[in-house]
């Protein structure tokens, strides 16, 4: 397995502004020291809740927002760097399909020139860009007789975001991101645009990385995953190993809040109480000790690293290290 | 149970909206029975008229722009036959509603406190230091910490899962016997989602309220109900209690959407998922609604609405074929219905 995208050290924080002078009072420190790989032909699931950062990941990646420390290497090039690949040739190499399936596409355009419009931006000729358009319509199951045409206010929310999925591949990009890409539809909806995400992956060789608050979702459709927390990895590993037996506390409660489908199991206690903090000024040391119950106080002292063992799984905790100073280590 | 009469009894409610292009038609025949102390949870997809029904529960549809045909009965209220300001007075008391999104059911210029405590002194005439002291009972009972110090709080210092909670005190203040909840936990993260979940489960036993919740998630819906009305376009598909309509959906549009939640789909594999689109509204099909996207559908289906067959004890679906015995849905795998269960 080669590694098609590698991130080292990814870091964002934004400044909150206000007062008399518009100076930045505190930091939301969105992504903190965010290390990962994506091997060619995989799907690394990103998961996590609302604040952990997952999709400020997405955006540094796709250079949307200027990252503030990190390297990002694509295929071994480093992005950005002179003598490598331009952000020009990264978004053809890489591109990403947003939850909001309105908000994403241009209201005066019919679709089939949305697709078109990122291959002739790069310089393919207005009838190539079109062709191109119909076989993509085609790709994701929408008959382009009858939908080349519209505009994306006459088609249903799972039909544009199958737009929009064609437009993420008119440029025959390498790694798909995928940010929330089906929380916004119906379950039966949901279900057919994942259907159509692996038949595409499969016809176009493609490399995802996907994103969702959604664990079946994630469960079912990547290959590993790597659980966020506050704008830290907690955890990170294969899809069934890190499903089956989570080491880290947070990862086991985000999996025990899952609502239960079996009426003779249900939850009796919710595993972690209070609500995510903020991520303006987290926790010292390990950022989820506040809501921890096997928290002490190595855990406040010293931030918990990354380790990763012999099998490609990575857990961020204290009491998985022997000599931390945790009494369950 | 026989002899117990139902808190909440609908009959044949029907509910039109009418604009200058087309009729929408919402919902279109459903009937149910509600006892004290039950839980009825209505799933359904966007669109399928199970928010519309709730609001007819509690007479919040708008007047002039909706019709309401059949017969909704609530703790001896008789809702469709009631003016706006009989309304006000049932609403509180005898029925009360929570939200998906509390920042819009709360007023944001007013303390929790003055708004709990105002609804207690509006509705049953205590002093205001009185109703300021149940406030403060009421924010306990729903389990957020430093009660005192949170009654003084305006809803854009609280969290979301805090305002939820906040939002559930405000229904409850004035103790009211049928507690209507629309996708409360919808805008929730995960694990505050699961903490609303048994705060409100916890709270339906020791009130003894009926409740019914509408939601599109099939786990919310095994968590929080005794009894599951499946809905779709504006008509209740199958009805049982939560156990049998899981266990053993029968039918084929609940077999689907079971199907299609993932869950116990290997992964990597196609999922069975419904083909096509809901119907639309304004121009519903002849016959059974679901028939366009059904695998099983035949001739028949698209002739005449199917009735409602009676599979087992409450258990209730609307297909002719599963009456006719001609087709059986399979059943989500069992060993697979709790994530973290062995894969």
């Amino acid at each position: 397995m080669s590694a098609l995208l590698s991130v080292d050290g990814l870091t964002k924080h934004f400044p909150v502004r206000g007062g008399l002078l518009n100076r930045a009072k505190a930091v939301v420190q969105a992504v903190d020291d965010v290390s990962f790989e994506v091997a060619v032909g995989e799907t690394l699931g990103i998961v996590g809740e609302s604040g952990c950062g997952k999709s400020t990941t997405a955006r540094l990646l796709m250079h949307l927002v200027p990252l503030d420390r990190g390297t990002i290497s694509f295929d071994g090039k480093s992005i950005g760097a002179r003598e490598d690949l331009s952000h020009r040739d990264l978004h053809r190499q890489m591109q990403m399909v947003f939850q909001d399936s309105y908000a994403s596409l241009n209201p005066r355009l019919p679709v089939s020139m949305s697709i078109a419009f990122g291959p002739l931006v790069h310089g393919t000729p207005k009838s190539a860009a079109l062709a191109r358009a119909i076989d993509l319509l085609q790709a994701v199951g929408l008959d382009p007789l009858l939908f080349a045409n519209r505009y994306p206010h006459e088609l249903s929310g799972g039909q544009r975001q199958r737009i929009n999925v064609a437009r993420a591949l008119a440029l025959e990009p390498r790694l798909v991101i995928l940010d929330e890409a089906v929380s916004a539809l119906d379950k039966s909806i949901e279900a057919q645009v994942l259907n159509l995400l692996i038949d595409l992956k499969e016809r176009f060789d493609l490399t995802y990385i996907f994103i969702s608050h959604d664990l079946n979702v994630v469960r079912f459709i990547s290959d590993r995953v790597m659980v966020m927390y506050l704008g830290k990895v907690v955890e990170l590993g294969p899809v069934g190993r890190i499903y089956r037996d989570p080491k880290h506390p947070y990862t086991k409660a985000l999996l025990g809040a899952m609502p239960s489908m079996d009426t003779r199991r249900r939850t009796k206690e919710a595993p972690l109480s209070g609500d995510p903090p903020n991520p303006i000024n987290p926790p010292s040391g390990c950022r989820f000790r506040t809501r921890c119950q096997f928290a002490e106080a190595v855990c406040a002292a010293a931030p918990p690293t990354l380790e990763m063992d012999g099998n490609g799984r990575a857990v961020a905790c204290h009491m998985l290290v022997p000599g931390s100073g945790h009494s369950l280590a | 149970m026989r002899g117990v009469p139902p808190v909440v009894s609908v009959e044949n409610l029907r509910v039109r909206f009418t604009t200058p292009d087309a009729t929408v038609h919402a919902v279109n025949g459903v009937s149910f029975d509600l006892e004290r102390g039950r839980v009825l949870g209505i799933l359904g997809e966007s669109g399928s008229g199970k928010s519309v029904t709730l609001r007819a529960l509690i007479g919040l549809l708008p007047p002039r722009r909706s019709h309401v045909e059949g017969r909704i009965t609530v703790a001896g209220h008789d809702i469709t036959a009631m003016g706006e300001a009989e309304l006000r007075e049932v609403r509180g008391t005898s029925i009360a509603m929570i939200f998906q999104e509390p920042m819009t059911a709360l007023d944001p210029v007013f303390t929790i406190g003055e708004q709990i405590a105002e609804t207690i002194v509006r509705h049953e005439g205590i002093s205001h230091s009185e109703a300021w002291r149940r406030a403060h009972e009421l924010l306990e009972m729903v389990q957020i910490p430093s009660a005192s110090r949170r009654l003084k709080n305006y809803p854009h210092e609280m969290s979301g899962g805090m305002r939820q909670r906040a939002m559930i005190a405000l229904a409850l203040s004035c103790r009211p016997s049928v507690l209507l909840a629309d996708e409360p936990t919808t805008a929730l993260d995960v694990t505050v989602q699961i903490q609303i979940i048994v705060l409100l489960r916890q709270l339906q036993q020791e009130l003894g309220m009926a409740v019914v919740f509408v939601t599109h998630d099939v786990g919310v819906a095994v968590e929080v109900a005794d009894h599951i009305a499946v809905m779709y376009a504006g008509r209740f598909v199958e009805t049982g209690p939560a156990d049998s309509v899981i266990r053993s959906p029968a039918h084929p549009y609940t077999g689907g959407l079971l199907a299609s939640t993932v869950l116990g789909a290997a992964q990597g594999q196609r999922l069975e998922a419904i083909p096509g689109a809901p119907p639309d509204m304004t121009l519903l099909p002849f016959g059974c609604s679901f028939a366009p996207r059904c695998r099983f559908a035949d001739a028949r289906c698209g002739l005449d609405l199917p009735p409602e067959i009676a599979l087992a004890s409450d258990h209730m679906a609307r297909c002719l074929r599963v009456a006719a015995g001609e087709i059986e849905v399979t059943p989500p795998k069992l060993d697979k219905l709790r994530l973290g269960d062995a894969a």
